[in-house]
């Protein structure tokens, strides 16, 4: 019967676009988006024990892909993001080649120097991305022959995306190979010993994190239908970041609650309260104070204990 | 409908009886006016000026727009284009605004920009973008203030013929405004026989301009500052330092000197020219009210953010009185914002068939007016168009104000 919150919450969700107004079913988009995003992270913060910060880089590599032969191009929406999984994966295996010949703070400090390079190219390459302009003029896609273009249905079109994604991540990291990755973070050298290579483990877990975020980038160019610059900046990632470490690193739920949180509190909360940022500081603090492991799995030691 | 403590303080704050809500809803379904400012970040200075001149239009007419009671909603976008779209999306779609004023950034706008067509919502920006009024318009965006060229053309010309420049250098902030600016002010000195022989693009983040103040050809007549925030003061300061003010000679676009920054500097500023389509020091009867009272309220001079944003206060005013107030009519309000022809705080304004003001640029140089650095009007150009003295369609055919066009020939 362990399914049964699953199912209540995905009906819930599902149903939103017919209970709330415009406003609400876009501010769910972007949390959706923002959840891919934390949990194509977790795959590496949570289960590879290599904390990266740079994953802004893919969607922004994924959103540039999609914008940029879609606009300038002219290729079908489809065609532009069947373009962009290729470039994401073909950027996801350069930086995943680079970056793996280190681990724990070298491995951050590389991830991040490549995504700022990305964001230099973003901001620099004006022939392709129109520099601090941006690209706008985005098409949403319209598969099966049904429009994105309202909230509604790019919000159901999301939530599919965004389930079908989380889904295969609860599916990888129950498989042997979640099991070999869990084991490449927690013991490398054992790991080493016992025969598995545990370089090709973490690129295999780094590529398809990049896809991931590939993939949250597709949906982030689709809803906004401009791209600039500040979307694949150091603040990006680190908001990734943070959203994957306070709803609880290396859970399924965690990236989930942590990237609402972050949402929430940035877009929504901060039309009510004027130093926003320092409120978010605020209640970061908090979190690790009281719940340093992340919000699910301390919710969940809370309420043991109370038991 | 929610409203916000914020909202709700500043709408009873504006009222000079603080009358109770349900007493005010009497009066017939306000006008909502959304305002998308900055308010956190790098740009927030410009953006709380905006906040502080809309504020202040609407508390000196009771809250009242051509008859109406006003709600004023204010979104802090941070300048993140993609919280932009985030803040507009909850202004038209929570809040329900008819107007929106605002955004602050070029990229905001052009964030924003299919949104509001798609959601037709009548948007008065200060964002200078030269695309939104030219080869991509947009039929639900006026522009009061000027894109980012259009006071840049008139200094070319006023540095070739009156104060005879042969040579000069250009300085700006490596993004679309200062790529844009400096641009269009190289085409019309280059036209008027002039030759720019350097052109610098710090990064807007740029923490020291030693390392451009050094690479300065200090064999030209002089600089031009394509700078916005407070980069023209940092920028100043350093050139001082390196003791080539009497060299090169410095001359400011719209926001080198903006009155926002010049409040923190010295007698270095003095009798430095520069180009804007307002000055606080502005002898009009709208202005000659504005900016005491602006002072008064905040204890410095109103720059270009809260001029623009006050000025776009009156043009709304106009254009909502000349439709009876019915803001719930978009077409109408926007027709009626293309055709407002006015007297404001920066001096007669109208629009171009692409809602691109056409109104007065004003060179200023900086003077010690009753013992603070004012921008003093020496001359003023009326009635510049964005096209300056081109023909619109051949202005049109060419590509838009980059780092590479018009091409420099002469470096």
């Amino acid at each position: 019967m362990k399914w049964i919150p699953t199912a209540l919450v995905l009906a819930a969700a599902a149903l939103l676009p017919l209970l709330g107004g415009d406003f609400y079913v876009n501010l769910a988009s972007q949390i959706l988006v923002a959840v891919l995003m934390a949990a194509s992270l977790n795959l590496l913060v949570g289960y590879a024990g290599l904390t990266s910060l740079g994953q802004a880089a893919f969607l922004g590599v994924a959103a540039y892909t999609c914008a940029w032969t879609g606009v300038k191009l002219g290729v079908s929406p489809v065609v532009a993001a069947g373009l962009a999984c290729l470039m994401t994966l073909a950027v996801s295996a350069l930086f995943g080649a680079i970056a793996l010949r280190a681990s724990g703070l070298g491995f951050l400090m590389i991830t991040l120097a490549m995504s700022q390079v990305v964001w230099g190219l973003a901001y620099r390459l004006v022939a392709i991305s129109n520099g601090d302009n941006g690209i706008s003029g985005i098409v949403r896609p319209s598969p099966l022959g049904l429009s994105l273009d309202s909230p509604g249905a790019f919000y159901w079109f999301t939530l599919l995306v965004v389930v079908l994604a989380l889904w295969f991540i609860a599916i990888l990291v129950r498989s042997s190979f979640g099991a070999t990755l869990a084991g490449t973070r927690d013991q490398p050298q054992r790991m080493a010993a016992l025969g598995h290579n545990v370089w090709l483990i973490r690129f295999a877990a780094f590529m398809i994190s990049g896809f991931l975020a590939g993939i949250a980038g597709l949906l982030f160019v689709w809803y906004n239908k401009y791209i600039h610059p500040s979307a694949l900046s150091m603040t990006a990632s680190a908001e990734a970041l943070l959203a994957v470490i306070a709803g609880g690193s290396g859970t399924l739920a965690g990236p989930v609650v942590g990237a609402a949180v972050v949402v929430l509190l940035k877009n929504y909360a901060s039309a009510y309260v004027e130093r926003w940022n320092m409120m978010l500081g605020f209640v970061f603090l908090l979190i690790v104070l009281f719940l340093p492991e992340g919000i699910v799995p301390g919710v969940k030691r809370l309420l043991g204990r109370g038991r | 409908m929610q409203i916000s403590r914020r909202t709700l303080l500043q709408g009873t704050a504006g009222l000079a009886v603080a009358a109770p809500a349900s007493v005010r809803a009497a009066d017939g379904e306000p006008i909502r006016i959304g305002l998308l400012t900055v308010k956190t970040g790098p740009l927030a200075s410009g953006g709380i000026d905006m906040e502080v001149g809309m504020a202040m239009y609407l508390k000196e007419r009771n809250n009242m727009l051509a008859g109406r009671p006003v709600q004023l909603i204010v979104a802090d976008t941070g300048g993140v284009p993609a919280t932009a779209r985030v803040k507009t999306q909850e202004l038209v779609e929570k809040n329900n605004v008819h107007v929106l004023v605002g955004p602050l950034a070029a990229f905001e706008a052009l964030a924003i920009d299919d949104y509001i067509t798609e959601k037709q919502i009548p948007t008065l920006s200060v964002a200078a973008a030269e695309d939104m009024t030219q080869r991509h318009p947009n039929k639900w965006f006026v522009r009061a203030t000027s894109t980012s060229a259009q006071c840049a053309h008139p200094m070319g010309e006023y540095c070739a013929k009156v104060l005879g420049y042969k040579k000069m250098i250009t300085i700006a902030d490596d993004i679309a405004f200062g790529q844009e600016m400096t641009a269009g002010f190289q085409r019309v000195f280059e036209d008027n026989g002039g030759k720019i022989v350097q052109k610098l693009f710090p990064p807007l983040t740029a923490p020291d301009y030693g390392t451009y103040v050094a690479q300065v050809k200090s064999d030209a007549d002089a600089i031009f500052l394509g700078f916005a925030g407070s980069n023209g003061f940092r920028f100043l300061r350093q050139f001082n330092e390196y003791g080539l003010m009497d060299k090169v000679k410095p001359i400011g676009g719209m926001t080198a000197l903006d009155e926002a920054v010049l409040r923190n500097m010295g007698d270095e500023a003095l009798g430095i020219i520069t180009t804007c389509w307002y000055s606080a020091a502005l002898d009009n009867p709208q202005n000659k009210h504005f900016a005491p009272a602006f002072r008064a309220q905040t204890g410095y001079d109103p720059g270009f953010y809260a001029a623009g944003t006050y000025t776009n206060a009156e043009i709304l005013d106009v254009a909502l009185q000349s439709i009876g107030g019915k803001a719930e009519d978009k077409v109408a309000l926007m027709a009626a914002l293309r055709a407002t022809k006015t007297d404001t705080v920066r001096g007669p304004v109208r629009f171009d068939d692409l809602g691109n003001v056409v109104g007065n640029v004003y060179i200023r140089k900086v003077e010690r007016i009753d013992g603070r650095l004012m921008n003093a009007i020496i001359k003023t150009y009326p009635d510049v168009s964005q096209f300056w003295t081109y023909p619109p369609k051949e202005f049109l055919a060419n590509p838009v104000y980059s780092r590479d066009f018009p091409p420099a020939k002469n470096l």
